[in-house]
């Protein structure tokens, strides 16, 4: 029995049966006749000089095809594409293999090309490169120092750029102020760590003249262009086509280096190319996410009122700028204001170069740190002024009647209710209940914590296209621009074209991922699959079904407007023994013959839709148990309260919600990427970077407020909310379990050594 | 000299294996280094087993070896010799979802579906063990695999309705 309505249901995902039986495609799953297989070389480094490299050695190994260095490569592979520049930025030409000098442990210096993959690994080892170590500097506040060693030596200092505004008039908020309320915080620097690495795979395509590259992206469209323009190659001779993706994060929506070397050597040397990435590369270069410190400076009034904030932000760039590096530290800056009516905010935002892999997106990129930055400093307030956090949260709320509201740093938020998602998530805590508890158990020794976090976010900066085609037999075809990757968007989108055509889900094909076959669009991140590509889908199938109700009606002589799509067929509302089935009026309109006259042959159309920027809002709560003795953390219930405006599929916002969720308790306990104080990567394997298991994540406890947004399919977005809204919650309450010690917490993750250290440090003073 | 370049011939040469893979006689020749999971994906064409850490943490390789979960990045072909392996290519029969499968797939427990094969896998040797499983016994059993999607949550939910979909 076919649904009538698709939209809004828990549909089982369209995906799935091809990946439960191990069937599907990813990129190391590909194999061409012919194909080679390459290896880089990675710099051992944070930075030196390369006095000399000697690949004879590697070059006599049986098996071995070809070895090129970075400036065997630099007049034919141009400099790496960065999209975001800030005004007055330095931005350091970034070739894909170092040539003069390597900048951070795992750039790469040489690529080997070999019969096969353990060829390739055999011949990395009889590399001879040459080194004259250069002092690093890996602590980007010692970076600013004026002694500091220099990541590129052609500038006068580490700064990347800087990005100094006042809203409002800050120095009357502080002077009106009864307190000012300081604090640091600073984020750690973490790795998105994709469960599938990333990959590439190319080939030259004589036949059709199109230069062939698979890879395991978010962005297939974008990075067309970026290679059609560090290679000088047309963009309308590549193709870009995403297998099965195992996850991005935002890790896999940049421009790297292997993703222009290998269709180069493709090319060059007129056989397929593979690279498929190790998780030691992974965690050594691809992008990191987070990575700022915080000093801020609050403004309020003794009821718990903020007025305003002076906020310096540090952010950790890496060496490099990637795409999209010096975007996030500066959304983090204009986001702080969170949810809370500010009259000013003074920001300072410093980008700082260090000899590490560059930071860039990863799961909410600069929005977590917003949140984390303000959430935190809330909590702080509460605090020192005695108000309870739920309470000083209430007093500072935007109000629904507000909206669409303007915030002081220029922001238009559409819609929302940060109260009701508040008091929905205490409602599910038992907030009085598990206050009281604390207090009991605090009696008996033992340390419960209660965090709070109220967070909003801001979504859909892309357009998407799609393209809709309703076959001669009714089947319809769709593609969209977006690139999901675990999110279920074949899924999510297949609901809405059913329910716009009235016809059965399985009946609709969604394709993505082919950039020969898709009109352009920004593919995967940010929360906006569904909104921007959802939204460009539905205009390009209302028109489509306005073509053949115009069809139905010549046929069935009534009035399209008269006429209604469901069950697979067009009725007339009124008359419903007149009908047709959905099948026959797609085959009208391919048959000249039957087709009204007048008409256009063909069911098919492109369209592309900009979205508004969304605010998708939740408000978060964790109860933690945290051991003083051995600085241990216990979560002991997690409350997520979500507002994603209009839901499509609510199975599938629960699992975007989850896996945020996790990732956000990684960062607040658990993951941390660290170097050496000379530039070292430590955490280089899944031994040493502790990404939670089964047994450290809890159940969580997901609720949801509906407020739609102002856009045909009234949503939102969802995929970042869980790793935007929960490390402050969790920080907060391990904050808020060792009152007793009064601890300040500025560092994440809160691992055991670190309260450990906290607790017994103040104890001794 | 002559001996250590006598070594490294020897080591270089190829060697036999055979192993029943899904319940098919399979034997090919290959490097003695060749790992399990190159093995299975790169020489039989078993691309459903992932690799995904080398260092055997993250468990999206695990396959079924003589009845055992074992992470095939871990283990050399030539250490499967003569071994029963199942991989996830192995569990559907006659067109039939796996219990586990199915339960994967109502539940919602999988996303990009990458570490999902390792999951099942060790599922279904967990379930063999101990096919009552408490919560806390499922998620100790397969703390060996990391998601980096779902949480856990609707894993674990699957795997506890796997074990009641089994007992029928």
């Amino acid at each position: 029995m076919m649904q009538t309505q698709y939209v809004g249901s828990p549909v089982k995902r369209k995906e799935d049966p091809r990946l439960i039986k191990g069937e599907s495609t990813y990129l190391d799953d590909i194999k061409l006749p012919g194909m080679l297989y390459a290896a880089f070389l990675r710099s051992s480094y944070p930075h030196a000089k390369i006095k000399r490299i000697d690949v004879s050695q590697a070059l006599t190994l049986e098996g071995v095809v070809a070895v090129y260095t970075g400036k065997d490569l630099k007049d034919a592979v141009g400099p790496l594409v960065v999209e975001s520049i800030n005004r007055g930025s330095k931005v350091p030409s970034h070739y894909p293999l170092a040539v003069d000098e390597v900048k951070f442990v795992g750039e790469p210096v040489a690529v080997v090309v070999a019969e096969d993959r353990y060829v390739a690994k055999d011949a990395l080892e009889r590399i001879i490169v040459e080194y004259e170590p250069l002092p690093a500097v890996v602590d980007p506040e010692k970076a600013l120092e004026d002694e500091a060693p220099k990541v590129h030596e052609d500038y006068e200092d580490n700064v990347c750029f800087r990005w100094k505004k006042a809203f409002g008039d800050v120095e009357q908020s502080f002077s009106n102020a009864d307190e000012v309320i300081e604090a640091r915080f600073r984020i750690q620097r973490l790795a998105p760590t994709a469960m599938e690495p990333r990959g590439v795979v190319a080939h030259y395509d004589a036949l059709n003249r199109i230069l062939t590259i698979w890879s395991s992206t978010q962005f297939p469209h974008k990075l067309r262009t970026w290679v059609a323009t560090s290679l000088n190659w047309p963009e309308n001779r590549i193709r870009v086509i995403t297998p099965e993706v195992g996850g991005g994060f935002g890790s896999k929506l940049n421009h790297y280096p292997e993703e222009v070397v290998i269709p180069y050597l493709a090319v060059k040397l007129g056989r397929p190319v593979k690279w498929f990435e190790e998780r030691r590369e992974n965690l050594q270069a691809t992008t990191h996410g987070r990575d700022m410190i915080a000093y801020v400076k609050a403004a309020v009034k003794r009821d718990g009122k903020i007025l305003g904030l002076k906020v310096r932000l540090i952010a950790d760039l890496g060496a490099y700028n990637y795409v999209y590096t010096q975007d996030n530290p500066l959304v983090a800056a204009r986001m702080i204001p969170g949810c809370y009516k500010l009259e000013s905010i003074e920001l300072d935002v410093v980008g700082v170069f260090t000899n590490k892999i560059a930071t860039d997106a990863y799961r909410g990129a600069g929005r977590p740190e917003a949140s984390y930055i303000i959430e935190r400093t809330v909590d702080r307030i509460a605090r020192k002024l005695g108000i309870d956090p739920a309470e000083i949260r209430r007093r500072n709320f935007i109000q629904p009647s507000e909206f669409p509201y303007k915030t002081v740093t220029k922001f238009v938020y559409d819609t929302g209710n940060y109260e009701a998602a508040l008091n929905k998530a205490l409602e599910l805590l038992k907030y009085s209940e598990v206050r009281a508890e604390q207090e009991r158990l605090r009696g008996e020794g033992r340390y419960i914590g209660v965090g709070l976090s109220s967070f909003v976010e801001v979504c859909n900066f892309s357009y998407q296209s799609a393209s809709v085609r309703v076959e001669p037999t009714g089947k319809v075809l769709v593609f969209t621009s977006t690139s999901p990757h675990g999110q279920g968007e074949e899924t999510a989108f297949a609901q809405i074209v059913a329910d716009v055509f009235g016809v059965d889900m399985d009946s609709v094909q969604v394709i993505h991922g082919d950039t020969l076959a898709i009109p352009y669009g920004w593919g995967t991140a940010g929360s906006w699959t569904l909104t921007s590509g959802g939204n460009a889908i539905l205009k390009a199938c209302k028109e489509i079904r306005e073509k053949m109700l115009k069809i139905a009606a010549a046929k069935l002589e009534a009035r399209p407007e008269d006429l209604e799509m469901r069950e697979g067929r067009i009725f007339v509302k009124d008359a419903p023994d007149k009908s047709l089935s959905f099948e026959e009026v797609a085959g009208i309109a391919y048959d000249p013959e039957s087709i009204p006259e007048g008409m256009e042959i063909g069911l098919a159309t492109t369209s592309f839709y900009v979205p508004n920027l969304t605010f998708p809002f939740g408000a978060y709560a964790a109860v933690v148990e945290v051991f003083p003795e051995s600085g241990e953390v216990k979560l002991l219930k997690l409350v997520l309260v979500n507002d994603v405006g209009k839901v499509v599929n609510p199975m599938l916002v629960e699992g975007q919600v989850h896996g945020g969720a996790a990732q956000a308790i990684g960062q607040a306990i658990y993951e941390e990427i660290a170097y050496t104080e000379d530039g070292v990567l430590l955490t280089d394997t899944l031994s040493e970077y502790l990404i939670p298991t089964a047994v450290e994540i809890p159940w969580m406890i997901t609720d949801r407020t509906e407020t739609p947004a102002p856009n045909p399919l009234g949503t939102k977005g969802v995929g970042e909310m869980g790793a935007i809204g929960l490390a402050q919650a969790i920080v907060n309450a391990v904050e808020d379990a060792l009152t007793p010690f009064d601890v300040k917490i500025e560092d994440t993750p809160v691992t055991p050594a670190y309260l450990w250290k906290l607790v017994n440090a103040e104890k001794k003073e | 000299m002559a001996r250590k370049k006598q070594l490294l011939e020897t080591a270089e040469t190829y060697v036999s294996v055979s192993m029943k893979v899904n319940g098919v006689p399979c034997s090919a020749k290959i490097e003695p280094r060749t790992l399990l999971v190159h093995f299975l994906r790169d020489v039989l064409g078993l691309t459903g087993t992932h690799w995904g850490c080398d260092t055997g943490n993250c468990g999206a390789c695990t396959v079924i070896m003589n009845g055992k979960s074992v992470k095939s990045c871990n283990i050399f072909a030539v250490q499967a010799d003569g071994a029963e392996i199942i991989t996830i290519e192995g569990l559907a029969k006659d067109g039939q979802l796996h219990p586990i499968q199915e339960a994967f797939w109502e539940n919602h427990g999988l996303q990009c579906g990458f570490c999902t094969p390792g999951f099942i896998m060790q599922a279904y040797w967990l379930l063999q063990q101990n096919p009552n499983p408490t919560e806390e016994e499922v998620r100790r059993g397969i703390s060996g695999n990391i998601c980096r999607c779902t949480g856990y949550q609707n894993i674990v939910k699957a795997i506890l309705t796997a074990a009641e979909k089994m007992k029928r």
